[in-house]
């Protein structure tokens, strides 16, 4: 399958789960923002859980597609449309020649990942397609997509099409507070301002990317010795504290290594979280324990397995086969039918999960004069 | 930048996936030299879910996989390795040396007036001084490649710029108050550019990706425009090999025919 932009959106970049392996050079790992919600992109297509695809900020492209295959959108809900009509996020959806995928604008979140079925094939650099767009590498020429980008995806592996990701399985969002383990400096912080770390709602700034998200308001914290120390390495979701005394989340782009205190740091689901959160949103965090947050990490890869269980189960017994309507003709929709409205059989071709009497339909259609 | 003093160690979380063990506030080549003792013997023994070991100057991070890592057992691991590392032991006096050819001055090193100037030195004493400097790689940070050089004799010692240019071209070699570096990549900065290396210090596709790597020691010495021109070619044609070798071994091909 190939993938014509038609126009780039604001900024969407190739991702994956990041450059592991290079931060000892001062590589830094970038990969997707919200990765619970690639990962999960995926295993809905049939694809390694880090499969590249596409990270779409805010406002998304327009894409046109050729061959046949399936996409999978997940993450921050920024509107999806197949040529013009709403699609469902976290579905496999199939797609054909000259299809149109585009985005409405976002409605949740803010940012939202495009699977492929295959994946996007686009050159290894370290063991990884991730774009670290700062070093120009990775991705398609280390840069965001732009109008007349063609990309290719990968070899698909098996899928079928309309398996949803049950709501139960997918990512937590919202507002709750950011779970964050204290250390490894937490103690070249008074104990007041630790104290006020986790008692502040901060808001998050705009001047937040890829790299960092930084807190605004609240009363600074206080160092015990200043902010900076001898340099060492940054992980994903460490909490720097400046000079000024405001905290700094560290992203996806965060360079390896920085001179700033780290008060704490936040857990990769709680990263990604963040990572959907708008400008202005407000932000709390809450202590756990290194141990508690290997349990929450356990807790997100059973929810990964039963999710690749429940795709495992669709493709061999599937909840019906697809069905034609033409446009014209009666659908038998009971008033029990949950899903979206038949009224979408006027475009020319579409796809839909309707769910009649308890039983699930996946219903495509297609124009045929 | 050697300690007497007695080195201890922390272990220390660094949130669900990383630990720290950090082994003091402090650029000290003991310090560095347990970082990466330690950073050694965790890569030829490595434990169920390591991702990826991380030197800086003052620590060493372990990066596991929260799913698969035995936490307490990797502690337990720690502290035994830690007791291991007596104190007169260190990685640094063996290490590889890489000599590095640089253009100094001119269009390519506009600061290196400004850095004779303000240290009272010729310009040619000020590339003398920091070619004989033991300068020593703590570590790679800041962007791919960034070698954090310690050791630079400290005649040397020039303030970052006041205001940080908004490019400097890869490859650039630097002074930034009492430490040396080099731009492996273009990047906005505030050291000062004193001349430049005519190959890429950071190549993803070459083997190593990296020229300067934390543990290494690292020598620069001077080569003219023409040479300058010439391994930029050789590099370009891919017949460039950086030169490598045992601290303390003969001076390298390159160094002996500048």
């Amino acid at each position: 399958m190939k993938l014509f932009i038609q126009s780039p959106g604001a900024l969407t970049t190739i991702q994956d789960l990041g450059r592991w392996g290079y931060q000892a050079i001062g590589m830094p790992v970038s990969g997707a923002m919200d990765a619970p919600a690639l990962v999960r992109g995926n295993i809905l297509l049939g694809n390694p859980d880090g499969a590249a695809a596409l990270e779409i900020t805010m406002m998304g492209p327009s894409i046109r597609f050729e061959g046949e295959g399936a996409i999978a959108v997940t993450g921050g809900d920024l509107s999806p449309r197949l040529n013009g009509q709403p699609i469902a996020n976290w579905t496999a959806v199939p797609v054909r020649t000259g299809d149109v995928l585009s985005f409405g604008g976002p409605r949740k979140g803010l940012r939202a990942y495009l699977c492929t079925s295959g994946g996007i094939d686009v050159p290894l650099v370290m063991g990884s397609r991730s774009t670290y767009m700062k070093a120009g590498i990775g991705g398609l020429e280390g840069r965001k997509l732009q109008k007349g980008d063609v990309l290719v995806t990968g070899e698909p592996g098996k899928y079928a099409a309309g398996t949803e990701c049950p709501e139960s399985l997918r990512p937590e969002y919202g507002e709750a507070p950011l779970r964050t383990v204290p250390g490894p400096q937490d103690s070249y912080i008074r104990p007041e301002g630790v104290k006020t770390f986790f008692e502040t709602e901060y808001r998050l700034s705009a001047s937040s990317d890829r790299m960092g998200c930084r807190m605004e308001g609240g009363t600074p914290i206080e160092h015990v010795r200043g902010p900076d120390i001898v340099s060492d390495a940054i992980p994903m979701g460490a909490v720097q504290v400046p000079g000024q005394g405001l905290p700094i989340v560290m992203m996806a782009d965060r360079q390896t290594t920085g001179g700033y205190v780290k008060i704490g740091v936040v857990h990769a689901l709680d990263v990604a979280r963040l990572s959907q959160f708008l400008p202005g949103s407000p932000v709390r965090f809450s202590r756990i324990t290194q141990e508690a947050g290997i349990e929450l990490s356990k807790a997100e890869a059973s929810a990964l397995e039963a999710l690749r269980a429940h795709v495992a189960a669709v493709l061999t017994n599937p909840p019906s086969r697809p069905q034609s309507v033409k446009p014209g003709s009666t659908v038998p929709v009971s008033a029990a039918a949950q899903g979206s409205s038949v009224r979408q059989c006027g475009a020319s071709s579409g796809a839909m999960n309707i769910t009649v009497n308890g039983e699930k339909f996946f219903v495509t259609w297609e124009r045929t004069e | 930048m050697e300690s007497k003093t007695e080195i201890t160690a922390q272990i220390l979380p660094a949130g669900e996936t990383c630990l720290f063990v950090d082994f003091g506030e402090k650029i000290d080549m003991a310090i560095n030299g347990r970082v990466q003792t330690l950073r050694r013997r965790l890569s030829e023994k490595p434990f169920d879910g390591l991702r990826e070991l991380v030197p800086t100057y003052r620590s060493l991070s372990i990066y596991f996989d929260a799913v698969t890592v035995d936490l307490p057992g990797l502690k337990a691991r720690l502290e035994q390795e830690l007791a291991q590392l007596s104190s007169d032991e260190t990685d640094t006096a063996s290490a590889t040396e890489v000599c590095v050819p640089v253009f100094f001055g001119g269009e390519v090193g506009p600061d290196l007036n400004d850095v004779a100037e303000h240290t009272h030195l010729s310009p040619e004493e000020v590339v003398k001084r920091y070619c004989e400097s033991p300068l020593y790689c703590f570590m790679n940070g800041f962007t791919p490649g960034f070698p954090y050089l310690g050791g630079m004799d400290p005649s040397l010692e020039t303030p970052r710029l006041k205001s940080p240019r908004e490019s400097i071209p890869a490859n650039s070699v630097a002074i930034g108050g009492a430490q040396a570096g080099a731009y492996a990549i273009a990047s906005p900065g505030g050291w000062r550019i004193i001349g430049r290396v005519p190959y890429d210090l950071y190549d993803p596709g070459r083997d190593p990706a990296v020229a300067i790597q934390a543990g290494m020691w690292v020598r620069f010495y001077p080569v003219t425009m023409e040479r300058y021109r010439e391994i930029e070619s050789e590099a370009r044609a891919g017949t460039y090999r950086i030169e490598y070798r045992q601290r303390g071994a003969a001076p390298s091909a390159g160094e002996a025919g500048k």
